[in-house]
């Protein structure tokens, strides 16, 4: 792949913390409540293409809410999600915007009934109307990037939560997205898990994809993060480089959320 | 000797065979044309529940608890015997499918919409998230799923369908049940009655068989 154009883009946008280029997420004055409780007020955020974004911040902070409007699995009640210059709506383009933000669930969310293979090899045939044989044959290389190759003509159910997580990944690979989702992807896994799969993440963010991780791991956002961003009730609190944030944070709020995360 | 010649005549059984099978032949083309029609009119029934305009939604859960609170018997001499009235004229055999398929349909509705609403969220989320269209989602992930957890269900109401053609002879329908009071008409001996019920038997004893292996099959693999 063009692994080193890539890497010559991050070299560059690493000069400053604020993307430079487009953005190909733009969320402008994000309001969302349930009934009277305000999970998102007023979010602004630009993520520029080939960035990896790590949101940060106590449970309940809005992170899941916020991750789930930039693909419309959640609804809102302002503001605007632009993907790619393309705003996120609900109609007959949601469905073509949808499949340019791949998803990776923390409950990984594979189709049980369906092999390994054609997890990752269905929405390709559907979606892009690629020959199921060519759509196999690339789930295969994608299944062999992700280190479970061997593993393809099994179900969901007869794999490790790790092994499904990386499945997961292959999955939304498949349709070859922008942009990259991750809610809390190694917060359902056992530990001896989780190093498997952040390896798997860690090595997408060299490729380019634009990647947004909602994670606890303080460990991968410090390593692969381009901008760390913190969140509380509902706001962004401090957006920051991964070096700063993590060596002094500006915000008493964060600060205390890192103490307690780093200590536990 | 007087009982098994009675009940259990091997002459009158061997001549009112024909008969029989015919009868047969009548009652399960009855019983699976209404099955099929129920189980498609089921379907849109529940999707539209699920799926449709929320303002038309309690016309559909009037629609499936109405066809399930009124007993079938009475169902069919309403259309059989009312609806000529209004210049509606169906045969014996249309009006039996008709009656039973509206209310196989209402009860299939229930149980997709169960099979369905078992679904987890995730599975949508994920469908949705990978841009699939809303047939895809239906068709490759929802409804195999559902389809694994309906089954059960699905069997039992098969298996009270075909029971409830029985009561189309009351239509002079000549299903089974019919042709049986016929032929122990035509012997004076009640034999063909008891081949009656042995056929039903014979057709419906794997079915309910069937539901309870399916169930301890379908428990395990959800393990
Ligand atoms: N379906 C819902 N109904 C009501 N409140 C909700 C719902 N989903 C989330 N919330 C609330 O919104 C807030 C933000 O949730 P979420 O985005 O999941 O937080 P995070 O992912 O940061 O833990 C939480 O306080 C949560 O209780
Ligand atoms: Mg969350």
């Amino acid at each position: 792949m063009q692994i080193n154009d890539m890497q010559a883009g991050k070299a560059g946008r690493a000069a400053s913390a604020r993307p430079a280029a487009r953005p190909i997420i733009a969320i402008r004055d994000l309001r969302k409540m349930y009934g009277s409780f305000c999970a998102l007020s007023g979010i602004n955020l630009d993520v520029a293409e080939g960035e990896v974004v790590v949101l940060l911040g106590p449970s309940g902070s809005g992170k899941s809410t916020l991750i789930r409007c930039i693909n419309l699995l959640e609804t809102y009640d302002s503001g605007t999600v632009t993907v790619d210059d393309v705003a996120v709506r609900p109609g007959p383009n949601l469905a073509a915007v949808r499949s340019e933000v791949g998803m990776v669930f923390q409950s990984f969310n594979l189709f049980p009934h369906m092999t390994v293979l054609r997890n990752v090899a269905l929405a390709p045939i559907r979606v892009r109307k690629l020959a199921p044989k060519a759509a196999e044959e690339r789930a295969m290389e994608l299944l062999t990037r992700v280190g479970i190759a061997e593993q393809a003509g099994k179900f969901p159910g007869q794999l490790s939560g790790g092994q499904q997580q990386r499945v997961a990944i292959a999955r939304a690979l498949a349709m070859e997205p922008k942009i990259l989702l991750f809610d809390e992807p190694t917060s359902a896994l056992d530990p001896e898990m989780v190093g498997e799969v952040l390896d798997v993440m860690q090595s997408l963010a060299r490729t380019g994809v634009t990647m947004v991780v909602v994670t606890h791991e303080m460990g991968f956002a410090r390593r692969v993060a381009d901008r760390v961003i913190f969140m509380e009730r509902g706001q962004i609190v401090e957006e920051a480089k991964p070096e700063a944030f993590f060596s002094a944070p500006k915000e008493e709020r964060a600060r205390a959320f890192l103490q307690a995360v780093l200590n536990h | 000797m007087d009982l098994i010649d009675t009940f259990f005549n091997g002459r009158v059984l061997w001549d009112s065979l024909p008969l029989l099978l015919m009868g047969l032949g009548t009652t399960l083309s009855l019983g699976i044309l209404s099955i099929v029609l129920g189980l498609v009119g089921g379907l849109v029934l529940a999707l539209l529940r699920l799926y449709g305009p929320p303002a038309l939604s309690g016309l559909w859960v009037l629609y499936i608890d109405l066809f399930r609170a009124i007993p079938i018997l009475v169902l069919l001499v309403i259309v059989y015997y009312a609806l000529p009235f209004v210049g509606i004229r169906l045969s014996p055999f249309a009006s039996a499918t008709t009656a039973l398929s509206l209310v196989s349909a209402a009860y299939s509705a229930e149980i997709l919409r169960a099979g369905i609403q078992a679904i987890p969220r995730g599975q949508f989320e994920a469908s949705q998230a990978l841009g699939l269209s809303y047939w895809s989602m239906m068709g490759d992930i929802v409804l195999p799923q559902a389809v694994r957890i309906v089954i059960p269900p699905m069997t039992s109401n098969c298996i009270n369908v075909m029971k409830d053609t029985a009561l189309a002879s009351v239509v002079a329908m000549p299903d089974l049940l019919k042709q049986a009071t016929q032929a122990q008409a035509l012997a004076a001996n009640p034999t063909p009655l008891i081949g009656a019920a042995a056929l039903y038997v014979l057709l419906l004893l794997p079915m309910v068989r069937a539901v309870g292996t399916l169930e301890k099959h379908f428990a395990k693999e959800r393990r």
